[in-house]
């Protein structure tokens, strides 16, 4: 009994928690708020996730990090270079000197290089992400314009783009360098610093796309970029059929059993059946029996939820091609 | 049935490029859903697209082997036709969010960068500069009366009180350009410097200052182009204020031909980035029939490709500012050099008109 009640409990609570999500969906979740879509030259509407600001900034630390350790590995090897062939033994004048004045050279180029080339390399790739934007599972693509058409993301717009990140985030250091190199008044450059890389901080947090400065310039927007793997057909083999695995008895459910659930209930379905988690099916299982009135058995969780799950998604997809669509159990 | 057609299609193209259709059709009668059969006789063409997207997205195109190149459009479209009907058809949440990936990862490399570097180099040398360039003229136009008038300025302001001097030229320690210094020390700034040192590392930091006030003023832009009009008028009211400090010993030309040597190019290459600033701040205080967002970025794109030439001539000019002008050390062959590469970009920029790609 005491079982039977708990399991109920959490029977419930499967449904809250179904009920919870479509109350997510209903009021406008932040994800859903990200959601976009574009339209193809196909005419295909495609929908697409804008990456949140925290993937971006995580993506930025990343590559931030990358940078100063790609400065720092070019200087020690530079310096080593110069260590090994024994550069300061040479003195004024000598062909030392010159390679010394080179390797100098080289590096403000490298530090340059580092700078403004790390971003547009990366980002004029195929898969239009710096290594903290892939890491991050985040890409740039164009942004339509006012009539919806997506268009190209062509090199054009990524250098504009990249041009702009300079005065994003590096000018408000060469405010406190000049400052520290003046010897002016470095707290009124840091306050200026500071005051400066929040407006173009906060940039995208005022705006309904989350663009920043260079994306309104480029005409580019940060959308994720999703790698998913094609999920298993799930009504193939005997499950899906309806052959119990205990008895090799057949699953059959009536019309009306099958009437009580919607589209948004399948796909709960579908997702528990593909995570396969004998807890979860389990309650699944006894929710199900709980309102259609069937005695749960135990065991057979996973077969009488496979058949169940095909023969509704059957019936549901039958009415689609007839133009009746079941969003979710409260609709008719 | 909307199906059949795609799915006709679908079979035919299959049947020319793919070798598993029978497995495909067996594991199809297995399904119970129509829709999941539907699926299972297309799954093969969607795993071979992904194969060949993954190769392209990771740079590897030389990997893919022709007859892949060649199916990669039909295998899009008929992605695209699947996802279609699928929508309308079934409700495999996962197999629906794998389309979509798919089509969007598709869609990126068959509509992404059309050009590798190489080609991009090729369109941006043989036209794509320059008529970029041309496509601003108007704003080159301000950008120039700005620079003159700046100038200007400078000189009418410093000649009216030389203490303006000190204002727009901060003192340097051991600067003898100051207003009062003699006609030796001034001549003596501009000639018999060859056999300084250091002029590589001299030039290689000119070029990485120069290229950030450019980058400036152009990034600035976007404030309706007034930074970059201050920054136009701050940098030639210097010129104007040194003019005038050598005009007042008899040397004009003299530092005339000093500056040329690499000026023509350094300041052709700022009044340029002014340009792209102006035209960028031009778009989004008057966009006309378009959206402001939609001008910005179509401005921001055209003077993407001057700024990149801008970068490039900045680089030219920390050359010949750290060797060139040290190295010559007469104001005739100065002010011909000056001259030649003022007349060589004048004649790329505007004669040279082969029909490149004007970007939109």
């Amino acid at each position: 009994m005491n079982a039977s009640t708990a399991s109920a409990d959490r029977g419930t609570g499967m449904i809250g928690r179904w009920r919870q999500r479509r109350r997510q969906r209903r009021a406008i979740s932040p994800t859903e708020r990200r959601k976009r879509t574009i339209l193809t030259a196909e005419g295909l509407r495609l929908p697409i996730t804008l990456a949140s600001r925290g993937t971006r900034a995580a993506a930025l630390m990343i590559d931030l990090g990358m940078i100063v350790a790609t400065i720092i590995i070019t200087t020690l090897l530079i310096v080593l270079f110069a260590r090994s062939i024994g550069i300061d033994k040479f003195k004024d004048g000598t062909p030392g000197e010159d390679l010394l004045e080179f390797l100098l050279v080289i590096w403000i180029i490298a530090v340059f290089l580092a700078r403004t080339a790390w971003f547009l390399w990366f980002e004029l790739g195929s898969r239009g992400a710096t290594p903290g934007k892939r890491l991050t599972g985040i890409r740039i693509a164009a942004r339509p314009g006012s009539d919806g058409t997506a268009g190209r993301l062509t090199a054009e717009a990524v250098i504009a783009r990249n041009l702009l990140r300079d005065i994003e985030l590096f000018l408000p250091l060469v405010f406190i360098g000049g400052a520290l190199g003046t010897g002016a008044d470095t707290t009124m450059a840091a306050w200026a610093a500071v005051i400066w890389f929040c407006i173009f901080a906060g940039f995208p947090l005022f705006n309904h796309d989350s663009l920043r400065c260079g994306d309104v310039i480029a005409g580019t927007w940060v959308v994720e970029a999703p790698r998913r793997k094609l999920g298993q057909a799930m009504s193939v083999g005997s499950g899906a059929q309806g052959v119990s695995m205990l008895t090799g008895a057949q699953y059959r459910f009536s019309d009306e059993e099958l009437a009580i659930y919607g589209e948004f209930e399948l796909q709960v379905l579908e997702r528990v059946l593909r995570d396969n988690r004998d807890d979860a099916l389990a309650e699944v299982a006894q929710a199900i029996c709980r309102k259609i009135g069937w005695s749960s058995g135990a065991g057979d969780e996973r077969a009488f939820l496979q058949a169940y799950y095909t023969q509704l998604r059957a019936r549901l997809e039958t009415g689609m091609r007839f133009g009746r669509r079941k969003a979710d159990k409260h609709t008719g | 049935m909307s199906s059949s057609a795609p799915a006709r299609f679908g079979s035919t193209v299959t049947g020319w490029f793919s070798r598993r259709q029978g497995a495909a059709i067996a594991a199809a009668e297995d399904a119970t859903l129509r829709s999941d059969r539907f699926r299972l006789e297309r799954e093969a063409d969607w795993r071979r697209l992904e194969a060949i997207v993954s190769r392209m997205e990771s740079g590897r195109i030389g990997a893919i082997a022709d007859d892949d190149l060649v199916a990669l459009p039909v295998l899009y479209r008929m992605l695209v036709s699947s996802l279609a009907v699928a929508r309308e058809t079934t409700l495999d949440a996962a197999t629906l969010a794998y389309l979509e990936g798919l089509a969007q990862r598709a869609w990126f490399v068959v509509y992404g960068p059309e050009v590798g570097f190489r080609g991009w180099a090729a369109r941006f040398f043989g036209g794509g500069w320059s008529a970029a360039v041309r496509s601003i003229g108007f704003d080159i136009a301000i950008a120039f009366a700005l620079m003159v008038a700046g100038t200007v300025v400078g000189w009418l302001l410093v000649a009216g009180n030389p203490d303006w001097y000190y204002a727009l030229m901060p003192a340097q320690p051991g600067d003898v350009r100051v207003p009062g210094a003699s006609h030796d020390a001034l001549y003596k700034s501009l000639f018999g410097r060859t056999h300084e040192t250091g002029l590589a590392v001299f030039a290689a930091s000119l070029f990485s200052n120069n290229a950030q006030v450019s980058i400036l003023c152009y990034a600035l832009g976007f404030a309706f182009g007034i930074p970059a009009i201050l920054l136009l008028i701050h940098n030639t009211a210097l010129l104007g204020a040194l003019l005038w400090l050598y005009h007042g010993q008899g040397l004009t030309l003299e530092l005339v031909g000093w500056l040329s040597v690499h000026g023509t190019t350094e300041l052709f290459a700022i009044m340029l980035a002014g340009a792209s600033g102006i035209h960028i701040g031009r778009a989004m205080a008057f966009p006309g029939q378009r959206a402001v967002l939609d001008a910005a970025a179509q401005a921001g794109r055209r003077t993407a490709t001057v700024m990149t030439g801008v970068v490039l001539m900045l680089i030219v000019a920390g050359i010949l500012e750290g060797f060139c002008r040290q190295l010559i050390d007469a104001t005739g062959p100065r002010l011909m050099l000056g001259g030649g590469m003022l007349a060589w970009w004048l004649i790329y920029f505007f004669v040279f008109r082969r029909q490149g790609t004007v970007q939109r």
